[in-house]
């Protein structure tokens, strides 16, 4: 077979929503996007457990406290899902966590900002979760298999996350004038990075003709905020709390509401590197897996012993059926 | 036949990618590096029902590979069973050779009922 015709079979399969699979032929540039994306996206679940690990021993009940550790680990297993496809398409998981630690990898940027209150902690599900959940219904549909089947897994997870989040700030948006403003505040430290977790607009996002064209986005980052922006603007009112945006207004013509424009340098700050708690998310998840080494040696020592112990014994093996 | 394809080099060529590797992973096998073994996952989801692939995961051993498959696939009671084998050992056919391995079964309509035009007269067949 020509290289022209797999090329066309390809095409064929994305022009007629057929899933590509880990050992069709794919264009090497696809192959590259997909493995550039989806490590980014399992980093992001990984990375994204440090901020609300900061208040797991703060949680103001131990009802609050069970449930944000079940969001929490919820994260660990998309993150999971999400390196277990990127191995389908050839890389090893050392190789994809390597690139996290030495910056040549990705992670969402919103990971990057610190939560100084408990009101954070509602605010990053509502809005974090809830702009993640955006991206992640969209991927759902992605053409590339594994890439979509853990997206559905995960989408099933999702909405707990985001309604918890939406909980935490409504109970404190229903108390005293100290977790009101303590509500808002959070509302107003996270609402443009939760813009921002979208990506560069359209005409500045080199990566999204080609992505759609392949159908790994199914949506443009404008159209995905877009989004977002009408369904918070209208969730923000039932907490009876703003949004810190005075350019946000329903624009009947769009049928779509307005809003301000991102600090975009701010944007490109962060992502270079230079947002708040860089520096901190990376060498705590190096420390982690550095510390974590002798156990990943020990446990394979131990499995590697015990396989030769019952070679040479197969008779305690026989059991296992 | 094809997989050499499936690593060959940049067929599109590369487009602008802003801190990404240089390194050209074409032709690099999926390198076993110090990572456990790669366990494949199946979930019987209740009682009477086949098990069914549900994801895969690292572990040293088939015992830890059960015990993360719980913590993992099954944190919202998915899954009554679980059944785990190293990816190793799954052998796999052929995507490119789909055509010719399946071929057979393409004209024998006469496999299916609808092939069998039945008078009216016969009921319930
Ligand atoms: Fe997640
Ligand atoms: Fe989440």
């Amino acid at each position: 077979m020509q290289m022209h015709d797999l090329e066309k079979i390809f095409a064929d399969k994305i022009a007629t929503e057929i899933k590509i699979e880990p050992r069709d032929w794919m264009p090497d540039a696809y192959r590259k996007t997909l493995v550039r994306q989806i490590s980014q996206h399992a980093h992001s679940e990984v990375v994204g457990m440090l901020p609300e690990g900061n208040w797991i021993t703060r949680a103001p009940s131990l009802k609050r406290k069970a449930i944000l550790l079940a969001k929490i680990q919820d994260e660990a297993g998309h993150g999971l899902y999400l390196y277990s496809a990127a191995e389908t398409l050839g890389v090893s998981r050392e190789e994809t966590i390597n690139e996290l630690h030495n910056g040549k990898a990705k992670y969402s940027s919103i990971f990057n900002y610190p939560t100084l209150t408990w009101a954070d902690i509602g605010a990053i599900g509502w809005l974090v979760d809830g702009a993640a959940i955006m991206n992640q219904v969209m991927l759902c549909r992605t053409s590339y298999g594994p890439y979509a089947r853990a997206m559905v897994r995960i989408c099933k997870e999702e909405s707990f996350h985001q309604r918890q989040g939406f909980d935490i700030l409504y109970t404190l948006s229903k108390g005293s004038d100290d977790q009101k403003t303590m509500c808002q505040d959070a509302i107003n430290r996270w609402w443009w990075p939760s813009l921002m977790m979208f990506g560069p607009k359209d005409a500045d996002s080199p990566h999204t003709d080609q992505s759609m064209k392949w159908k790994i986005k199914r949506m443009t980052n404008d159209e995905l905020r877009q989004r977002f922006v009408d369904m918070i603007a209208e969730q923000v009112k039932v907490l009876g709390m703003v949004l810190p945006d005075p350019k946000l207004t329903w624009n009947d013509e769009r049928k779509h509401y307005d809003f301000g424009e991102i600090d975009w340098a701010e944007f490109w700050q962060v992502v270079k590197g230079y947002g708040p708690c860089n520096k901190q998310r990376i060498a705590t998840r190096k420390n982690a897996w550095d510390n974590g080494a002798w156990v990943r040696e020990a446990a394979l020592a131990h499995a590697q012993k015990r396989k030769s112990r019952t070679d040479t014994h197969p008779s305690q093996n026989a059991a296992a059926a | 036949m094809f997989s050499n394809i499936f690593y060959g080099k940049n067929y599109y060529g590369d487009f602008g990618e802003s801190g990404a590797t240089d390194t050209d992973q074409a032709g690099k096998e999926n390198k076993p590096g110090n990572d456990w073994p790669l366990w494949e996952v199946f979930i019987r989801s209740k009682q009477g029902l086949d098990h069914k692939h549900a994801g895969s995961l690292h572990a040293a051993d088939a015992q830890m590979a059960i015990e993360n498959a719980r913590d993992v696939y099954t944190r919202r009671n998915e899954g009554i069973s679980i059944w785990v084998v190293e990816s190793r050992h799954i052998h796999a056919s052929n995507p490119d050779e789909a055509g010719s391995l399946f071929d057979p079964a393409n004209d024998k309509v006469y496999r299916h009922p609808t092939f069998y035009d039945l008078p009216d007269a016969v009921k319930h067949m």
